[in-house]
């Protein structure tokens, strides 16, 4: 159970992005999440994801409160969850190759040697084909990329997705062999979903349940929004 | 023939700035490439005594026998100059290395961590800087007996500072980018990120940073030696060369000024003309500052 109680997090204190944000995914529940842009709902899924302190509120996980985050956080507790960002030209190292860039995760938690393993028969399943696993970011589309992301997200088998409007950048063939992935994925271990993003049409069909941000936000809290949203 | 005149003529912008520009790529890559050569191959195979003295043919003027003519106790000045040249490019590679590597170690950790070591380290390196550079350096040579390693050590311990300002604004603004979010998440530890993912994305700038102190570095040991603080006279260095020949300069006879004073600046001009080149691969648009 991921359950974040009354969150309140930004970038400065005295103007918090989000206040008060609440919102539950069970274990094996997709849950979409809706709104406009500039809302703050990006920083809900990088506090959801155990990236962003927030300033006031409760996380959470399986009923323990989540005290720390980032890198004070325990790695086990960081690595439950795969997130998947944006844009993939951002979230991606320019310096690896695609396959480094996958096992990068495996690397990093001292799994060196289940990469030839995990990491072909993965980047198969995402639909990433041997020679573009040699290649390094820029040298690639926008879409290859976003696969090689989904699978640096599912290498260490998290029980918990966050992906954060993943599908933005993409054209519709793409989304649904993403959004397919992620399903077999969850399928296979019962593992639960955050999908964040604007498409009604796409998170209704893809989730179990659509929350909007209206009602993850208690009404006159959505706090003082700039004129024109930064993001 | 009219033709091409005109094609030429409505393109001559683009390819005038591409000649200039592969013409100061090759001067500066063949400049620097004969110093480095003469001052490696050059005492090793010649097997000449730079420091013999020939009181009989003291301050000669050039001649095919003396090239550069000779100084005031007769020393041949072509090989007082390329030795002065190795000492004086060890001392400059040496301290520009080594401020590199305490700059890129502060600024990255200072960027890395944040915070309140971020907020402390930099106003530490505030401070420093508040102090003349030269004095600084002066202060940390006095404090040691004449030789090459206290102008390395006061060399290096007061230029790290600007390269620890550039290394962190860089992690700044690598550090927000989603893929140390992602890298986080897949459970990397800080010293991880750091080296992996932070560190490869500021070594270009550091290169950049640390090949244009060298000959910052070599400017600082002729001034040390010039003011007589930093190498003993009897080794050969560009800066002691031109302090010995000043009481010459004034009786008329310029070259033991001359050729040690064009040793210093012609491979400073070909590094930062190589500098130059290499800054504007990293970053094109930053094309009109780096006339040095």
């Amino acid at each position: 159970m991921l359950e974040l109680r009354a969150i309140t997090a930004g970038y400065d204190r005295r103007a918090p992005v989000v206040r008060d944000a609440s919102l539950t995914v069970a274990p094996g529940e997709a849950v979409g999440l809706l709104g406009p842009s500039g809302c703050g709902k990006s920083t809900l899924a990088r506090v959801a994801a155990l990236l962003h302190r927030p300033d006031a509120g409760t996380l959470l996980l399986d009923g323990t409160p989540v005290r720390r985050w980032r890198h004070r956080a325990p790695r086990g507790l960081r690595t439950a969850f795969g997130v998947v960002f944006q844009q993939p030209r951002l979230s991606a190292d320019p310096r690896l190759r695609l396959a480094d860039l996958i096992a990068e995760p495996l690397r990093a938690t001292g799994r060196r040697e289940e990469i030839p393993a995990r990491v072909p028969g993965l980047a198969d399943t995402v639909g990433l084909t041997g020679d573009l696993l040699t290649r390094r970011p820029h040298e690639v589309s926008d879409g290859q990329l976003q696969r090689a992301c989904l699978a640096r997200a599912l290498v260490l088998r998290p029980r918990w997705l966050i992906c954060d409007e993943m599908t933005a950048m993409l054209d519709a063939s793409t989304t649904a062999a993403l959004v397919a992935v992620v399903e077999d994925y969850r399928a296979a271990t019962g593992a639960g979903l955050l999908a964040v993003g604007h498409d009604q049409i796409l998170l209704d069909r893809w989730c179990d349940r659509t929350v909007h941000w209206d009602t993850v936000v208690p009404t006159g809290k959505e706090g003082a929004r700039p004129l024109t949203p930064v993001r | 023939m009219a033709d091409t005149t005109a094609v030429k003529a409505w393109r001559s912008h683009g390819t005038a700035r591409r000649s200039t520009h592969t013409v100061r790529l090759r001067v500066s890559a063949a400049l620097v490439a004969v110093t480095v050569l003469a001052v490696l191959l050059v005492p090793p195979l010649v097997q000449l005594d730079q420091q013999a003295v020939d009181l009989a043919a003291k301050l000669r003027p050039p001649s095919w026998s003396h090239p550069f003519g000779t100084d005031d106790v007769g020393r041949d000045l072509l090989l007082r100059c390329v030795y002065g040249l190795r000492v004086s490019l060890l001392v400059g590679v040496v301290a520009a290395l080594t401020a590199t590597v305490i700059g890129t170690a502060v600024g990255a950790a200072a960027g890395a961590l944040g915070g309140w070591a971020d907020r402390a380290v930099m106003r530490l390196v505030d401070t420093l800087s508040s102090v003349p550079h030269l004095l600084l350096g002066i202060f940390i040579v006095a404090m040691f007996r004449p030789g090459v390693w206290p102008v390395v050590v006061s060399v290096a311990l007061t230029h790290w500072l600007s390269t620890a300002r550039i290394v962190r604004a860089e992690v700044l603004s690598l550090r927000s980018r989603p893929y140390i979010d992602a890298a986080v998440s897949g459970g990397a530890s800080r010293w991880r990120v750091a080296v992996r993912h932070l560190l490869p994305g500021v070594l270009p700038q550091a290169g950049l940073a640390a090949v244009l102190m060298v000959p910052h570095a070599m400017w600082h040991e002729s001034a040390l030696s010039f003011l007589g603080l930093g190498l003993p006279t009897h080794t050969a260095s560009l800066g002691t060369l031109i302090q010995g020949a000043r009481g010459s300069l004034l009786a008329g006879q310029w070259w033991p000024t001359l050729f040690p004073g064009l040793f210093l600046i012609i491979p400073t001009l070909a590094i930062a003309g190589l500098a130059g080149v290499w800054r504007e691969r990293i970053n094109p648009r930053r094309r009109s500052e780096l006339m040095l």
